[in-house]
Parts: structure tokens; sequence; C-alpha cells
């Protein structure tokens, strides 16, 4: 296993939380992860990313700059990240905000109205667990079990009552 | 061992510090290490510790001048702006022998610069950064894990030596999460019995002091001082080496760029290239030793580093000249790619009779 | 009888001061207060930089010397890392007036439980008689050579009047210690303020106007009288603040 992933969108649309979810889930299973946010002015509202490295080897740089897993919430991701995909790799979109094919034909693209399916099911705020769903069924990265039980974890205590929100709108994505 | 968690790098390392004794930090907001003001502003008040917030960071390093002359294990950090001004109590520390802990993660600069990282602090911090003659021992941390081991070792090494260590870490390993083990490290007791906390009538009177108008004596305070860093230079150098039984080129890098590197070496060695690394975790003490053996069997060093050139000023001093040493940089808050220093490889492997 | 002894809270090193100089006095105080409250053994000082700078020499107690200006900040670390001792720093107008603005201010606005001794005597002592925050107008000095312009470079601070604004502060009086009967006024404020200390009551500063005859260019005599008939007009004594004034009273 050596996965390297990138989520990027809007701040606020829960990527560095989706980022948590597969971190926590990798190092569940015992392996290498790492998780790097891009940090500053962009976190409150403008563009953010994730790096997040899940492999069986030791990790070296934490930054993903050439990911082979690239979920796009936003087209500006989808732009200025397409290109840097691994050929042969992934890359799940929400098309409820990208109106647009993936131009190459290298990679396994495939696309999910995450965003509207999120809110058509009373999940708001959630595409983000949606897209996660659709990413596991895509890339099979890891089960569906596995990575509720890790949810379980990230999920703050004090929040608990959002934990059985996440659970359906990663299986709504994974059901997709 | 303690169960690994996720954690930041800069949340890793405050938690280090509190498991390593300190009890009093203080700080000043400014990105991007603010998590450790923020998490110690949260931890301390817990354990009956202290979490201040200065007026400045000029404030805060002289609150903690004043912390450790009171004989407890004090900390501040800041971002590469805020240690310039703190650049005048590191040298008050010095002169005073003062052990502190204070830790950097470095942006892009010069002036207020940028927020992502950087390593162009690299001189400030290994040359002294304030006036006067003086060292602090520099430690570069890789690793959220090396956050929690570095913090521990850093504490140690500034009572046993009455030394400032500074971490020298930058934004990627403090905002980056990695598994940490939040295991207990050195906590070795050391005599304090030059504090100022009161006579109690039991003792003479202590005096904190770096002012000597008298010339042969200020003199004889740096020769001291000096002896003492002789000892630290002699046993207190930390490097890690990989892939340098066979290497044939040396990258010497540090903190993130020695993590961008081994992405390249890998990728290089599948393609046949012997690289290997060098990587200081002690930037003050530099591993010179270390770089003079390998200069005897490699063909020539990389210094990758997010400045415009600055540790390769030391790469060269301790090789003597005696081989090539190409720079492979960013700098600004931009970071290398892997191909960036895997293109520099390639370059270095032209050198010497394999064209 | 009465014997005059030097008390236990200085050292026998001779004072590097000038003749006529007011600091002298003022450590006195200082010394005798700590003793009479029994907790010379227990305090730290912290000198600053200026004609003060060598306190560490004279106060009989732990001493640290601070950078320019940073003296309360350096106290307030010794007060938070050991909070059963007694923390004073001592400190010049240029330290505590101009460079080191911030770290009073700030010490006020936390009413850390610290005692400042601001020894005001207008100019810039140590370095040769430039002019301080606290020159008065018109007053010449090496870098005043004109007197001081308030167009150009200002007016003078009044430290006790600014900080009793900020509600952090506790504790806030102007003496002076140009004839007897200040000198026991300035005792008094000296001893109130270490007797706050102790009692947790929170940050005191006793501002002590004081000569420099040497940089004035006067006789110690004259000096005493300028200060009576310039800086007391300029500089009101009296209490600016004082929390438990009430209970004091009582």
């Amino acid at each position: 296993m050596d996965y390297k992933i990138l989520i990027a969108g809007f701040g606020g649309q829960g990527i560095l939380f989706s980022g948590k979810v597969i971190a926590n889930t990798g190092l569940m299973l015992e392996k290498e992860v790492s998780w790097l946010p891009s940090y500053g002015p962009e976190m409150r509202g403008g563009t953010a990313n994730c790096s997040i490295n899940v492999s069986d080897n030791q990790i070296g740089s934490p930054i993903v700059s050439a990911p082979n897993v690239l979920v796009a919430m936003n087209l500006p991701s989808l732009e200025k990240y397409e290109n840097d995909v691994d050929k042969d790799g992934f890359i799940v979109y929400d098309s409820s905000l990208i109106a647009k094919e993936v131009a190459r034909t290298d990679v396994n693209a495939s696309k999910i109205p995450a965003t509207k399916l999120a809110s058509d099911n009373g999940l708001e705020g959630l595409a983000n667990m949606v897209i996660l769903g659709k990413v596991l069924k895509e890339t099979k990265m890891f089960t569906l079990e596995q990575i509720i039980k890790s949810i379980e974890k990230v999920v703050p205590a004090k929040k608990q009552e959002l934990l059985g929100k996440n659970v359906k709108a990663i299986e709504i994505g994974y059901n997709y | 061992m303690a169960e690994k968690v996720l954690m930041k790098g800069n949340e890793a390392l405050a938690e280090a510090a509190i498991m390593a004794g300190c009890k009093h930090y203080v700080g000043y907001p400014i990105t991007p290490q603010t998590e450790i003001a923020a998490y110690m502003s949260k931890r301390m008040p817990k354990i009956d510790g202290l979490f201040l917030q200065a007026e400045s960071e000029i404030a805060a390093i002289n609150m903690v001048i004043g912390v450790s002359s009171s004989g407890h294990r004090a900390m501040t950090s800041s971002s590469s702006p805020g240690i310039s001004l703190k650049s005048e109590g590191i040298s008050y520390l010095a002169g005073c022998e003062l052990p502190a802990l204070i830790v950097n993660v470095q942006r892009g600069g010069p002036g207020l610069g940028g927020i992502q990282p950087s390593q162009s602090d690299y001189f400030q911090a290994t040359k002294g950064g304030g006036h006067g003659d003086y060292k602090l021992i520099v430690l570069a941390p890789a690793s959220v894990q090396e956050m929690v081991d570095l913090t521990f070792k850093g504490f140690d090494l500034a009572d046993k030596y009455r030394m400032q260590t500074m971490i020298l870490t930058d934004g990627t390993i403090g905002q980056m999460m990695e598994p940490v083990s939040l295991e207990k490290g050195i906590l070795n007791e050391y005599d304090k019995s030059w504090a100022t906390n009161g006579t109690r009538g039991k003792r003479e009177r202590n005096i904190i002091n770096s002012l000597s108008l008298d010339a042969q004596e200020l003199e004889q305070w740096n020769i001291n001082r000096f002896e003492k860093y002789k000892v630290i230079e002699e046993n207190e150098v930390m490097y890690e080496e990989f892939m340098m039984d066979d290497a044939e080129i040396c990258i010497v890098a540090f903190g993130i760029s020695s993590r961008v590197s081994k992405n390249a070496i890998m990728e290089a060695r599948k393609q046949g290239i012997k690289v290997g690394m060098i990587r200081p975790i002690t930037l003050w003490p530099f591993p010179k030793k270390a770089l003079l053996k390998a200069a005897d069997k490699v063909k020539a060093f990389i210094s990758v580093e997010l400045s415009m050139g600055q540790m390769i000023e030391d790469v060269e001093l301790a090789i003597k000249c005696k081989k090539p040493v190409l720079l492979c940089n960013r700098t600004g808050g931009v970071i290398m790619t892997p191909d960036e220093v895997l293109e520099k490889i390639k370059e270095a492997d032209k050198i010497g009779g394999n064209d | 009888m009465v014997v005059f002894d030097k008390p236990n809270g200085l050292t026998d090193a001779p004072f590097h001061y000038c003749p006529g100089c007011t600091h002298g006095i003022i450590h006195r105080l200082v010394a005798e207060a700590l003793d009479e409250l029994g907790v010379t053994d227990k305090t730290v000082g912290v000198a600053p930089v200026g004609c003060s700078v060598f306190a560490y020499n004279y106060f009989n107690c732990d001493m640290i010397q601070a950078a320019h200006g940073r003296a309360p900040a350096v106290a307030t670390g010794v007060k938070r890392g050991e909070p059963d001792c007694i923390v004073f720093t001592y400190q010049g107008d240029g330290d505590l007036a101009a460079i080191g603005t911030a770290e009073t201010v700030h010490a006020a606005a936390r009413n850390e439980n610290i005692t400042v001794i601001f020894v005001n005597n207008a100019i810039y002592g140590m370095t040769g008689g430039q002019m301080a925050p606290t020159s008065l107008p018109n007053q010449v000095t090496q870098t005043s050579p004109y007197g001081r312009d308030v167009t150009v470079v200002g007016y003078p601070v009044k430290v006790c009047e600014m900080l009793s604004q900020i509600d952090g502060a506790t504790y806030l009086e102007r003496v002076a210690v140009n004839d007897v009967k200040n000198i026991r006024n300035a005792k008094k404020a000296i001893k109130k303020a270490f007797k706050y200390q102790m009692e947790g009551k929170g940050f005191s500063l006793v501002e002590v106007l004081s000569t420099c005859p040497t940089n004035w260019g006067k006789t110690p005599k004259e000096s005493l009288k300028w200060l009576e008939e310039n800086m007391k007009p300029y500089y009101p004594l009296g209490v600016y603040k004082d929390k438990f004034a009430n209970e004091e009273a009582k």
C-alpha cells in the first residue's frame, strides 16, 4: 500500500477532517501515515488542501506533489492539480460544484454530486464524507468497516451526535 | 512503548515539554507556531503551570530569563521575525549561562517575509544570532516523533551545560500530523544552586549577570564558556546516516528538506545512482567529523536546504573543500520537490569519472 | 542609644555613585525596608542598565542584571517561578520610561505582584548626561544642547500619572529624596510597596525624584534646590493610586 492523497477545495468544506479520518484509519491499520494541511489565510475561506500519505513503507516527504489519489472539491482545485496526478492514479471530484470532465485519459476519473447528495439527505456540510465514501469504493484503500471504526475515534466525544451522520454520509458515497 | 497517536508537530512538542517538567511557558502569537502557545494555554492551568502571553517577544524571552533564574525549566517559542526580537534576550541568556529552550518554527524571510516553511534562519540559529561570542545548541527535528524526543533532549542539554537549546524546525514539521509515541525521555536532575530564589539564610547570595567592565575578566568568561562549547562539540553531535554504506554522492539535509531528499534518494537508487544522506540532527554542534569521513569516499555532496544556501558553507568547511558541494535549494516558503533533488543528484553523478 | 548602622540589606561594597548623587540614599531606603520587613533573605532584585547597573553589587540579596528596559519582564519571570520570593526592580528613567515602556506598562496591566523602584533624575546618567524621557521642557542636556524643544522631541513622560490610568496597577506614589522630610516619606512609600507585595496585593511602583549633580552641572546642594524648584512642580509628589488606601486608613 502506498497512497499519496491530495484533497483540495474551499476552506470550510471539511477537507482537513476527511484527511484526518484517512490518516487515522491508516494508523489503526498500523500503516505509516502523515497528514499535512496547507495553512495560513487560505484556511479562512480561500482554497485549502491537505496531503496525506498512507504507506507500508517509511514516508519521506509528507508533501504530496504528485498524488495517486486526487480529491477535488471545487473547480480551481481540479484545474490546478489534474496534471500532477500519477498515471493510473485516481481523481474523484464533486460534480455538483464542478461542471467539467476530467481531460486526462490515463487516470481513473470518477465524479459524484457530493454536495447535492449531502443536502438531499439532510447532511449539509458533509459532502466531504460523501466523497470520501466514493474514494473508498474506487480505490479500495480501506473497507467501509475500517473507516467507520476510525470515524468513531476521530469524532470528538462532545460531538457524538455527529457520528451517525458522518457514517451515513460515507455510506451514501460508497453506495452511489 | 506508549500507544501511537496522531498529533501535530507543534502540539506534540508542547506536550513533550510538559512531560519534561517544564511548567513555565511564555510566548506571543505568530504563525506558524501558534499551536504551541494555544496548546500550552489549554494544558498549563491543568497542571498548575504557567502559560503567559507576553506583551512582546522581547518581554517573553526576558520572562524566560526570570523563570530560568529562579531555577525552573523555562521555554518560549516563536517563528522567524519573533526570534529576531528575542535575539537580545538570547544573548543575555548565553552571557548569564541560563538554561532555556527556544523553539523556532521557521517561516520565509527576511522582514515580515511570509508564513510558509523555510530554513533560512540557519545562520541566525547556528552562529549565535544576537551580539557577542556565543553558541546555541541547535536541534533539527525531521518528524513529529523527533519533535517529542528532541524536546526532552533539548531541556536535558540546556540544564546539563547551562546552555540555551534552540529547536529549529519549520512550518511543515510544526503543522503536520504523524503517529507519535509520547514516551517519557531523559529526566535527569541537575544542580541549580546558582539560582536566584532567595538565600533563605542558607547560602551566600547569588548573582546572575553578564556585565563586566574589566576586559580581561570578560575575556576569561568567554574563554571559559568556549571550553564548555568544546566539550559539547566533542560529546553531543547527533546525525542520521541514510544509505551511506556504498554512497558515491552524499546529500546533506535537515528537517523537512531531509524528508523530501529521502524520496529523491529512493528514486535515484531505482535508477542505479548510489546516493545517500547525512542528516544533521544537531546543527550546532555540526557533524563535521562524519562529513569529513564521507568526503574520503563520495565524489560530491549536495546541500539541500530551504534558503539561498546557508548550511552549504558549513558543509564546505567541514569537508575542508575536498569535494564539490552542490546546492539544491528553494526559499521564501517554497519547498523543493523530490524531482528537483533528483535532478541535482543526476548533476552530481556526472562529476568525476562517471561521465 | 541610637547607632547609625549599615543595613544588613546592603553589602560592604562602596558605592560607585558620584558625590551628591541620591542613588545611595534610595539604595539604603530599599535595604532598610527589606530588613525591617524581614524579607531580605527571600528577596530577588533586578538591576537595570543605567547608573544603577551595578546595583547587584550593593543589595545584599540574590540579584539579576537585566537588559535595558527589560527588568519588569525578568522580575515577572522570577515571581511566576518562585511566587514566595519578594521581587523588585530598580530602574532609572531611561530604562523604565523610554526603552522599557512596554514592559513597565504591561507589568502594571497584569498587576504583577512585584515592586518597582523608579529613580527619576530627568537625565541619562551612565552615558554622560543625555536627554531622558523625563527631561523637563527646555532642560539642557548633551543631546538637547539648546534645551528640550517640545515641538521637536515632545513632552516628558509622567509615569505615575500614566500608570494610574491602568486598572491593573495597585499602588503608585511619587516621592523625593531632596530633604529629610521627603526622605522619610520615601521610606514609608517604599516599605508600603514591599508590604503590599508580601500581602499579595499586586503591582506597586514608587517613583523617586532624584538628583544628578554631575550631569546637571551643579553642586550637590544646588541640585537639591533644582529638584525642589524645577522637578517637583512638573512632577507633583503624592499617591497616584492606592487600591487599598481605605484599608490602610482603618
